[in-house]
């Protein structure tokens, strides 16, 4: 459920059904190019035409959630606002919001330049990814997106184009802002010198959960590698996964980047990361990903890791967009779809990384992918790093008691000061909301400055009350 | 707004007093944050009911019988609620063929509270719905109107008719964003089968408000409860009538 088709002359408007990443929830919007988002914005003072229920910028479609996409209100899809211009010299390069990452990897690589901040997934939009305020698995070391966005260009509903500098406290509010502070028109970074598009990387395997995070830790504390994460199966029916304290066995990654020599012999270190050749077909069916083919696929991945490893070159897209392999790899879970349900908690809150396994597994939900990071500290009022760790878990979306499970999980995490990031999320508590993010007042504050009038509004807002004075309808 | 879950925060239900109706309203809508109305004959069971209700829920009167109050009776709930998450239709009344005979126009009292005044009130609820961009009806039909039967002939009919409509309108929805449920249980012990003798494979306000969960988080259209129903009335639908006619059902 993403961008509309390309083609010589795309229709100016159309309602479409759109969904997230994990295809669930699902809603009908009127869907606009960028040339569309003046009029939509005039037309949102008008109560019988969609704008009035919202408009919303949306991108790849890649949160996993309802944030980009608006029911019964008007979706404007940047996707085609996609410039990147370099500036090798200087190391920044000016992008469009439309800009798949992908894209400006490609273009920057070659040059000598990578960027320091990339998430899971390369194909997001700047635009997308600002508004997250993405990290990846070197928040400790090199923070979040907005650690390196110079300059952001923000289109508000009065017709003004704000020119954002790091420091302005709409840069602030429009920083994991989840496009509810005005449409982003443009963006530029900064980019990191690398050597190569490769990194080196350390493996070791842990037995349980406190093996992991002392691993992780200790890296961490040590300066040991740049990137940091851990692999964890939680469907494992050894002496690990759901007994006692620790459950959970896993693999932990450390990685940094690779010097020109490390490049295996043959290979140009700078070539471009090729594309994906497979794509997800749309008519798989729900269930093929179940828990006992995943537990099994789990255990030949334990077994098949070494119990350490240093040194391995990898390229970029082998450690960092793993996922990427297989284009609409959400689309394995079927129609059913899935969702993810990401928490950070701060450290000297790991009980509730024990809880939550210990929920999940006492709840048997199938938990098919589960991966733990460190976190450094956030900036952006609804940003979402948080010094601590942060996990991530997908499940099948129409799991048996997910909902009350998940319910009881966020209510844990609240409790010990943590959050779940709403680039993710399509469940969460709204009555927990204000807790999990204590800048939420202040960040609606500067929000209804810059759109006094509410004209901007996502399914994900609504259904989290994020937004002041505005009821669900239209 | 629905979650990932097919879980909703604000929820209509039709027959606002029906045990079943209340038991699907309970498993649909979020305990956290949750509101709902709901729309009955007898408000003032209704309202005794609200606040027994583990969320806000207020009561509006609404009446299958008279369908030129129906479209107030819409505006009503969206002034309550604002975007409506959730429809759950639950009304209904019961008779068998022997209490049709003795009061013939429960027949026709049947075939409106059953069939005509829900399609007047669905309607309205349907075109705010695809206004919304959004939405869930959960219909409950039941077992009874997939193959009609003498003892209960009239009822059969009305639900056959709801089931019908139900399934065309999800058709109709298709593109809209909105989703139709029709859930088809057999005999509910319930307070509207109240003195009456339960029929094999009965079953439970709570298990058909499970099933129906289960069901909208799966995305299924149709749901039987219980799910052996499924076979027993394809076997009841090839059955020569001759048949059918002499079984003791």
């Amino acid at each position: 459920m993403t961008a509309p088709p390309a083609g010589p002359t795309p229709p100016p408007t159309r309602r479409q059904e759109l969904s997230g990443w994990g295809h669930r929830p699902v809603s009908v919007a009127t869907v606009v190019g960028p040339e569309g988002l003046d009029a939509a914005i005039h037309a949102a003072g008008d109560a019988g035409s969609p704008a009035a229920r919202g408009v919303i910028a949306r991108g790849s479609g890649r949160s996993y959630g309802d944030a980009a996409q608006r029911a019964g209100g008007v979706v404007v899809d940047m996707t085609s606002a996609d410039r990147i211009l370099l500036d090798p010299a200087a190391g920044v390069v000016d992008v469009g919001p439309g800009a798949q990452l992908a894209d400006v990897v490609g273009s920057i690589l070659p040059h000598g330049w990578g960027l320091a901040v990339t998430p899971g997934t390369r194909r997001v939009t700047v635009g997308g990814a600002i508004a997250n305020d993405v990290h990846g698995k070197n928040h400790p070391a090199d923070g979040s997106l907005g650690s390196w966005l110079d300059r952001v260009d923000l289109r508000v509903p009065s017709g003004e184009t704000l020119r954002l500098d790091p420091g302005d406290e709409a840069l602030a509010a429009t920083l994991g802002g989840l496009g509810l502070t005005g449409v982003i028109t443009g963006a530029r970074l900064r980019l990191r010198r690398v050597e190569s598009g490769w990194m080196l990387v350390d493996t070791v395997r842990t037995p349980d959960l406190d093996a992991t995070l002392a691993a992780l830790d200790e890296a961490v504390r040590t300066g040991r590698g740049r990137h940091h994460v851990a692999w964890l199966d939680l469907l494992g029916s050894g002496r690990g996964a759901g007994r006692g304290r620790g459950a959970a066995r896993g693999v932990v990654t450390i990685a940094d980047d690779a010097p020109v020599e490390a490049v295996p012999h043959g290979l140009d270190p700078l070539a471009r990361l090729p594309e994906p050749r497979l794509t997800a077909p749309t008519w798989l069916p729900s269930g093929l990903l179940g828990r006992r083919r995943i537990a099994v696929a789990n255990a030949a991945k334990w077994r098949r890791t070494p119990r350490e490893e240093r040194g391995r070159p990898v390229r970029l897209d082998g450690f960092t967009y793993p996922l990427d392999i297989v284009d609409e790899w959400s689309r394995a879970y079927g129609p059913r779809g899935m969702l993810q349900h990401q928490m950070a908690v701060p450290p000297g809150a790991e009980h509730v990384l024990r809880s939550t396994i210990a929920r999940v597994v006492a709840g048997r939900l199938p938990v098919l992918l589960a991966v733990l990071k460190p976190l450094g500290d956030g900036r952006g009022l609804m940003s979402f790093p948080i010094r601590g760790w942060t996990l991530a878990m997908d499940l099948p979306a129409a799991a048996d008691g997910l909902a009350e499970v998940l319910d009881d999980v966020d209510a844990d995490v609240a409790a010990a000061g943590g959050r779940v990031y709403l680039a993710k999320d399509a469940r969460l508590r709204p009555d927990l909301l204000p807790a999990m993010y204590p800048q939420l007042d202040a960040w609606r504050a500067i929000r209804d400055r810059l759109d006094p009038d509410h004209v901007l509004a996502s399914d994900l807002a609504v259904r989290l009350g994020l937004l002041t004075n505005r009821n669900s309808g239209a | 707004m629905r979650d990932a879950t097919g879980r909703g925060q604000t929820a209509v239900l039709l027959g606002g007093t029906s045990d079943i109706g209340l038991a699907v309203l309970r498993a649909i809508v979020s305990a956290h944050g949750g509101r709902v109305v709901l729309a009955a004959r007898d408000t003032e069971r209704a309202s005794t009911i609200a606040a027994t209700l583990p969320l806000p829920a207020e009561v509006v009167a609404w009446d299958a019988a008279r369908p030129d109050d129906h479209e107030a009776v819409v505006a009503q709930c969206v002034e309550q609620l604002g975007d409506i998450d959730v429809v759950v239709v639950a009304a209904g009344v019961l008779a068998d063929t022997g209490e049709v005979r003795a009061e013939p126009e429960l027949a026709h009292t049947m075939a409106v509270a059953n069939y005509a005044g829900v399609v007047s009130t669905l309607e309205r609820l349907a075109g705010m719905m695809r206004r919304q961009g959004h939405g869930l009806i959960v219909v409950l039909s039941s077992v009874a109107g997939e193959r009609v039967r003498a003892s209960n002939y009239a009822y059969g009919a009305s639900k056959a008719a709801l089931d019908g409509y139900a399934q065309g309108l999800g058709d109709a929805l298709i593109d809209d964003g909105v989703d139709v449920c029709v859930v088809r249980p057999g005999f509910v012990t319930s307070k509207m089968t109240e003195g009456r003798e339960a029929t094999p494979l009965s079953t439970t306000p709570d298990a058909v408000a499970v099933a129906t969960r289960r069901a909208v988080a799966k995305g299924r259209r149709t749901v039987w409860v219980p799910g052996a129903f499924r076979w027993v009335m394809l076997a009841m639908r090839l059955l020569p009538r001759a048949v059918l006619r002499r079984l003791p059902i």
